[in-house]
């Protein structure tokens, strides 16, 4: 465990390594966050409340999702691609350790440093600027905290996944696009799974997109309560348990079909 | 017990091959032309514990993928490999543990980072303890001479301050085995002289045996006692040095330049019974490949039928003896 640890420390160092690149992170958080409270203020337009949504609990809905996609969104799906296609991952495959695994702990020191760094100071930031909406409930934040944890792992696992076909097909750039764009709209990071129509609300439950952001949301705005709550955190768990079988079965023969392209 | 056991070892690549033309282009997208390529063709053999072992050939002719099947990241299409008593694909994660590789062409330390940073997970990832990595890597940097590189990011480094940290990195851990994959591509006489030294002191200190695959011939000269070379996939060679030096290169070369044009045919007959090969070098220039005994007697031939401008004598060099045998593709011995 010891060096999983080990790996979140160096990412952290990697990420403090390009400075910059996350204070310019913070003001793109914000400035999309007040690009959905204009947008969203129009369309409420006086009413109190759209979907049993009040346009309070909207605004912290849009700035919490977006701080939330700051902790579990990360770019391991592009770094295996990377991996692959310049021949680097003969050097993970001589390291003593699981390369999924491994990817997934930098991943979530990326997400860790970016949770500190610039979804904490962005949702300060953004308080003050907009009316939101903050649960005194303890219980409340910690179901949040679990659940963006689940989120985490869910992610990861789609985004490991996709990266893993491209042990098959050697350059699948046009896959971890539409893959990145699936997930955001079907996730509920653009809008609420409930303002879906009906039929796609039906068919999104038998997909994982919303337990990424919807779900961890949807509880940190107190729009789920009581049995609600634990059933979102159930869908996330089973979720992240359902999605272990394909990526075990999809790494092994990977492994097998293994080309390290460049020498 | 042998460190590398290697028997009828095989690996096929299929790949593609695209038809020509933008009207081959638009086929390619709905069916594609497979074709089987044979890297590495039923290779067969074994190192002891402790040797240093040169592995050499041509570029493409299946070093690598060896080195990679040895190492556990490609898997054999057919074959058996025991590296250090394991079967490497199967059990990777603790055969990794006791093989060091370096890549000469591709970095193993983090980019971004300080090397010591590299090295301290490293450390943890192979859990050596403090006192194992202060006893043996104090003497290992001290040795490379990387001290004060430590607190610099990789992307900072020269190509020799980087590949001492490399080999300082595939260390950590102090292998039995360690696999060199062109470790002095692109260095430095001074870098390579170091890196040499510091393996032959590993080799005789720990009893590491090493497998290094290179283009520079001096390095197996200085290192290895044993080659073994590969063509097409192929082993055409598995001996001593020694042995090659003796049956390749007895004899010496004698260069001539010649003042006027001259023919192979004319040069042949004129040394037909003491059996001297010719080989043209440049328009006026030609090398004769004669037994040591008629050095003198293939000299006065010459000079005395042609004007002569320059002439060489040379012992037959390692690189030398290596072209004859791709060149003419036969090893008797």
């Amino acid at each position: 465990m010891d060096k999983y640890f080990e790996m979140i420390r160096i990412r952290f160092l990697m990420m403090l390594a390009y400075r910059t690149n996350y204070y310019t992170g913070i003001l793109i958080y914000c400035i999309n966050i007040g690009a959905y409270y204009f947008l969203w203020s129009a369309i409420y337009n006086g009413k109190s409340a759209i979907q049993g949504m009040s346009i309070e609990q909207m605004t912290t809905y849009v700035a919490v999702s977006w701080m939330a996609r700051a902790f579990y969104f990360n770019n391991i799906d592009r770094e295996i691609a990377m991996e692959i296609k310049e021949g680097k991952v003969a050097v993970e495959l001589i390291r003593p350790y699981s390369y999924l695994g491994m990817k997934t702990m930098q991943g979530l020191g990326e997400g860790v440093f970016r949770l500190f760094f610039l979804s904490f100071p962005g949702l300060i930031i953004t308080s003050l600027l907009f009316p939101l909406h903050f649960s005194s409930d303890i219980r409340t934040w910690g179901y949040f905290a679990l659940s963006i944890m689940l989120s985490f792992v869910i992610n990861s696992q789609l985004n490991l996944l996709a990266g893993v076909v491209t042990f098959f097909t050697l350059n699948n750039e046009g896959l971890l696009r539409a893959k990145r764009f699936v997930i955001d709209l079907f996730s509920g990071l653009i809008l609420p799974i409930s303002f879906y129509p009906h039929w796609a609300q039906e068919v999104m439950k038998y997909f994982p997109f919303q337990a990424i952001s919807y779900i961890p949301s949807m509880i940190f705005t107190e729009s789920f309560r009581g049995q609600a709550v634990i059933n979102g955190l159930l869908f996330q768990l089973v979720w992240s348990i359902i999605l272990l079988f394909p990526l075990q079965l999809l790494w092994k023969v990977a492994k097998k079909r293994l080309v390290v392209q460049g020498g | 017990m042998h460190a590398i056991e290697v028997e009828k070892l095989r690996k096929e690549f299929k790949v593609h091959s695209s038809r020509s033309g933008l009207m081959g282009a638009f086929r390619d997208l709905f069916t594609r032309n497979y074709k089987t390529i044979r890297a590495v063709d039923d290779i067969s053999f074994t190192v002891k514990q402790g040797e240093m072992v040169g592995y050499i050939g041509e570029n493409g002719a299946g070093k690598s993928t060896t080195i990679k099947m040895l190492t556990g990241i490609l898997t054999p299409t057919a074959g058996k490999v025991i590296v250090n008593g394991m079967n490497p694909h199967k059990e990777r994660e603790a055969f990794v543990r006791t093989i060091g590789v370096v890549f000469g062409q591709r970095s193993q330390l983090w980019w971004d980072i300080a090397v010591q940073e590299s090295f301290r997970l490293l450390k943890k990832v192979y859990r050596v303890s403090d006192k194992e990595y202060k006893e043996h890597m104090e003497h290992v940097i001290e040795t490379l001479d990387i001290g004060p590189l430590l607190d610099k990011p990789v992307r900072k480094l020269s190509l020799g301050q980087r590949m001492r940290c490399e080999l300082a990195a595939a260390l950590i851990h102090n292998p039995p085995l360690l696999f060199l994959d062109e470790p002095t591509i692109g260095l430095d006489v001074l870098v390579k002289l170091k890196i040499r030294q510091f393996l032959k002191e590993i080799n005789e200190k720990y009893k590491t045996t090493i497998l290094l695959t290179t283009h520079d011939i001096a390095d197996i000269e200085a290192l290895c006692e044993r080659v073994i070379m590969l063509d097409e996939g192929k082993i055409i060679y598995d001996g001593s040095l020694q042995r090659l030096k003796e049956n390749w290169g007895e004899g010496k070369q004698v260069q001539f330049t010649f003042a006027t044009e001259v023919t192979e045919e004319e040069l042949c007959a004129l040394t037909y019974d003491i059996k001297a090969t010719w080989r043209k070098e440049e328009t006026n220039s030609w090398v004769a490949h004669v037994a040591p005994l008629h050095v003198s007697d293939v000299i006065s031939r010459i000079v005395a039928r042609y004007d002569i401008q320059d002439i060489n004598i040379d012992e037959m060099s390692t690189e030398e003896i290596i072209r004859n045998i791709y060149e003419e593709g036969v090893v008797h011995g």
